[in-house]
């Protein structure tokens, strides 16, 4: 048995890949889905888990036919949230319902924007209609706790496209939001053909993160993360976990596990998982050990994107303590002699204090 | 040698009319170099030189003429530098010599430098031979220089020598001129010795050596040697002459020029301007000294490494040995660390010292923007010396300043003067006089503050007269100029090392250029950045650094860890290369600003 709190379960398959994207997928190669899921299930099966939450991400794991999703959820431990991320164009009836009957009880969707123009810079399939349907589809399921996952800084994107979107979103009333401003990674091709609008529009991502901010928190939401939002009662157990530094169990291609001070991030090749975990092997994974205080350090670092107390007692030597009463008399953050608390101005700069106050 | 039978004397020329080719025929002509041994400009021995095309230091080589009475004469060939910068070297070497060959290009006709060098020669009652060079080169003008050069030095244009020391033409005549012109050494042999050293040079393995001309008696290998100013004794290792290696020998005697290897390891023991003389039975009376000169341009030297602060200061000191001119003392920066603050000559000296010590000692160094001595007098009525505006007194104290003023001659053809008058009104120059040395030349004079030159004034006058314009100055001494000190303020905090001493009337654009610069080198920070430029609590110009409102990594799960914690550990290393000023992160290169600014004043 493990020490992980938190189990996720990396689900690859894409049914094409978006321009943006730099997560581990795979597409094409249906006939390898029900090996992988088996797979996924030896893997699990020798971990001995018990966690509190599981979040099956991807990739796109509502991809999945039914019964084979209905295969990885049945396989999967009982835990008090078990959260499956979908892409809406998958979501029908049956699906939803296989989901319920799995054990989800939360939906992550990925819904990016509801203009169509900027969908199709991001090559997303789903169109604005079909995200309303999914989310219809989910809560006549029975589902009660739903994410959207939405993006600003898409090439292009006016200031009005950023209020539409927020309204949109809204309007769907989820009980969570995760908004991620676009990142580009430098050589993609992504950024080779938009490179030159990501420039020009940067420094407006400053105004549009602010807009986000105001918004959801005017509709009600928690600014509970940088960027995630939630209505009171419904963070994402699974994600807190991360941000709290707790232990986690990663299973699938490219999935990571952190626990203790080793941090094991499974190998990105299809191939190779399956013949090693089917030959009884454990999944190929590049493994990096942590000190004591790196460990530390990014607790610190993830503490402090949160909106609550980051109790700092343990680890005060990492700190410098200049820099903290300086960033404390610029209202940056308070210190209570126990905990920081970022304000508000602290947390859109939360890289920079962080960067500052830590040795 | 009987001391009728010794010439000494100095080829002075303006730079490029041809003086170092001049020195290689007359090497050449009397054997002293083997055509096999020849190079161009056998007596620029440093590397700096050569590549410049331009002598640094002077030196002595001794050559022996059998002239027209078939005699055979010792000729001393003391060789002077060429450029505004070096007057005083041109000074010294002048003051051991009793005649000087003044060249001038026969397409050129006299320049600045040419006027300026032969007054120093006639200053110091110097026999001059006037010699117009380059007669082979088809746009020459031989007759027309030869009155101009007849004129200035007061002899008919006949008795001006004509010659190409390119390809030889009358170099022979050359040195029966100086036989027979230049008047033998007077001193007595008798006497007891005396030596003036005017110049010196530092050798790894051998110490100090003395340049020295010997004015009375005689000096031996062996005996005890003092210097009269310093008090420094010595023992001499070896003695001898240039020719043009170093040839050891039994003694110098009145009249002669040679050298002296002291074996002194301490460079600051033996001063360039001191009289050499016995330990025992020495002289009663110093040489008079040579005029002793003060810098009057300043910058700050830094190695970019900060552990090679020990280095610089060793490369320093052994370059004073050689350059009497540098002056320097300790200084430290916040943003540039531990340094010095140099004096020098001027902008070309300033030049070649970085040069030299970025070649010769393997230094990588960062300047500061230079600028001149001012004096400042305070409320006790006292004066004070600024060299540095970290030096300046609060406004309030100050009763007076005053700001160093040169007389600037200019030379250049008639169709540039109003280019020429338009530079120096923008300058602050006051016209003193016009002359025209021929129908075509004219020389204009002006009063100048030496603020407004030491920058980009030579790189101006070049750009606006396309090369045709020649400079030099003389510096007349303090007069009154309303200066004041700028300072920088970030965030309300006064930066030391930003501060810039101007004129008034310069001050306003000067800050505001430097707080533009400012702006564009300090990123945007957690809070917004003010920044001032201030004459005492008045402000004259400011700019803002915008607040940066965003600084987060959006997503971070999981698998984002690892990278989100490299990512922290680059930014930590980013800031850690800033230097803080109050709660201000500035990077090293927004401290360079100051210089810039400078240099783009007239852009």
């Amino acid at each position: 048995m493990t020490a992980a709190r938190h189990l996720y379960v990396h689900v690859p398959f894409c049914g094409h890949r978006c321009g943006y994207c730099d997560f581990v997928t795979v597409t094409g190669n249906e006939r390898l889905h029900g090996r992988y899921v088996d797979a996924l299930l030896v893997e699990l099966g020798r971990a001995h888990v018990d966690p509190d939450t599981v979040f099956v991400g991807g990739g796109t794991p509502s991809l999945l036919a039914d019964e084979l999703l209905a295969r990885l959820l049945a396989g999967l431990p009982a835990a008090g949230e078990l959260t499956v991320e979908c892409n809406p164009e998958t979501i029908t009836p049956a699906k939803a319902r296989v989901l319920v009957e799995g054990g989800a009880n939360r939906v992550s969707l990925g819904a990016q924007s509801f203009r169509p123009r900027l969908l199709e810079v991001l090559d997303r399939r789903a169109d604005p209609a079909s995200v309303r349907e999914a989310v219809s589809t989910l809560r006549r399921a029975g589902l009660q706790n739903l994410n959207l996952d939405l993006m600003f800084g898409v090439p292009g994107q006016t200031a009005d496209d950023l209020r539409r979107d927020l309204e949109d979103a809204l309007s769907l009333e989820p009980e969570h939001i995760s908004y991620y401003e676009l990142e580009a990674k430098p050589g993609t091709r992504f950024t080779h053909a938009h490179g030159a609008e990501l420039a020009r529009q940067a420094e407006a991502m400053e105004e549009y993160y602010e807009v986000v901010v105001e918004t959801l928190r005017g509709a009600g939401f928690r600014w509970y993360e940088t960027a995630n939002f939630c209505r009171p009662g419904h963070p994402a157990e699974h994600n807190l976990g991360y941000w709290l530094g707790h232990d986690y169990l990663g299973i699938g291609i490219g999935a990571v596990s952190t626990l203790g001070l080793e941090r094991r991030r499974n190998l990105p090749s299809l191939p190779r998982y399956l013949s090693a975990v089917e030959g009884g092997a454990r999944p190929p994974a590049a493994v990096e050990l942590l000190t004591a205080d790196e460990r530390a350090l990014e607790r610190l670092m993830l503490g402090l994107r949160l909106d609550r107390p980051l109790p700092v007692n343990g680890a005060r030597p990492l700190l410098d303590p200049a820099a903290v009463e300086r960033l404390s008399r610029e209202g940056m953050l308070v210190d209570d002699g126990e905990a920081l608390e970022l304000s508000d101005r602290g947390r859109f700069l939360a890289d920079e204090v962080a960067a500052t106050i830590l040795r | 040698m009987a001391l009728s039978r010794i010439r000494n004397f100095s080829i002075i020329a303006h730079i490029d009319h041809g003086k170092s080719t001049l020195a290689d025929r007359i090497l050449q002509l009397t054997s002293t170099v083997s055509e096999r041994e020849m190079r161009d400009q056998v007596l620029d021995s440093m590397e700096l030189e050569r590549e410049r095309g331009i002598t640094i230091k002077a030196q002595a080589v001794r050559v022996m003429y059998r002239a027209g009475d078939g005699r055979t004469y010792e000729l001393n060939l003391i060789d002077t530098p060429g450029h505004v910068d070096f007057t005083y070297e041109v000074s010294r070497s002048l003051a051991a010599c009793e005649g000087a060959l003044l060249v001038v290009d026969a397409a050129q006709g006299i320049e600045a430098q040419t006027l300026a060098n032969a007054y120093l020669a006639i200053e110091g009652d110097l026999e001059i031979v006037p010699v117009v060079n380059k007669i082979d080169l088809p746009s020459a003008d031989p007759d027309g220089v030869a009155v101009e050069v007849g004129d200035l030095v007061g002899v008919g244009a006949e008795d001006v020598l004509r010659i190409s020391a390119k390809t030889g033409a009358g170099v022979e005549a050359v040195l029966q001129a100086v036989v027979d012109r230049v008047p033998p050494p007077s001193g007595d042999p008798q006497a007891p010795g005396r030596a003036l050293i005017f110049d010196s040079s530092y050798d790894q393995y051998r110490g100090v050596v003395a340049f020295v001309r010997v004015v009375d008696g005689s000096f031996h290998p062996r005996e005890r040697l003092q210097a009269m100013a310093l008090g420094t004794r010595f023992e001499v290792e070896e003695l001898g002459f240039f020719s043009p290696g170093m040839r050891p020998a039994k003694h110098l005697s009145a009249g002669e020029v040679g050298y002296i290897v002291t074996g002194l390891k301490d460079v600051s023991q033996l001063r360039v301007g001191d009289t050499l003389t016995l330990a025992r039975g020495s002289a009663q009376e110093a040489l008079p000294g040579y005029q002793e000169v003060k810098p009057m341009v300043f910058a700050g030297l830094f190695p970019t490494d900060s552990d090679q602060y020990p280095e610089l200061r060793d490369a320093l000191e052994k370059l004073k040995l050689n350059d009497a001119a540098l002056a320097y003392e300790p200084e430290s920066s916040r943003a540039l660390g531990f340094g010095f603050r140099c004096g020098f000559l001027g902008l070309l000296h300033m030049d070649i010292v970085r040069e030299r010590l970025e070649r010769e000692y393997e230094l990588d160094l960062l300047v500061t923007a230079p600028n001149v001595a001012y004096r400042v007098q305070v409320a006790d009525g006292s004066w004070l010396e600024v060299h540095n505006p970290a030096q300046m007194p609060p406004g309030g104290e100050i009763l007076e300043t005053e700001e160093p003023y040169v007389r600037a001659s200019l030379i250049a053809p008639k169709d540039y003067v109003g280019a020429v008058m338009e530079l120096n009104q923008e300058r602050r120059g006051a016209f003193h006089h016009m002359e025209y040395l021929s129908e075509e030349r004219v020389q204009l004079v002006y009063d100048l503050p030496l603020a407004e030159i030491v920058l980009d004034y030579y790189d101006q006058l070049k750009s606006r007269t396309r090369g045709y314009a020649s400079f030099d100055y003389d510096l007349l001494g303090f007069r009154p100029g309303a200066i004041v000190k700028v300072d920088v303020l970030l965030a309300g905090e006064l930066v030391d090392s930003l501060s810039l001493i101007t004129h008034r009337d310069s001050a306003q654009a000067q800050g505001r250029a430097l707080v533009e610069a400012l702006r564009e080198r300090i990123p945007r920070q957690m809070f917004e950045v003010a920044i001032q430029a201030a004459i005492g609590t008045r402000v004259i110009a400011r700019e803002t650094v915008k607040a940066k409102r965003k600084d987060v990594t959006a997503k971070c799960y999981g698998g984002d860890i690892s990278r989100k914690r490299k990512l922290l550990e680059k930014q930590k290393k980013g800031k850690k290369r800033m230097k803080q000023v109050g709660s201000i992160e500035v990077p090293q290169e927004a401290f360079l600003a100051v210089l810039e600014i400078n240099r783009e004043r007239t852009a």
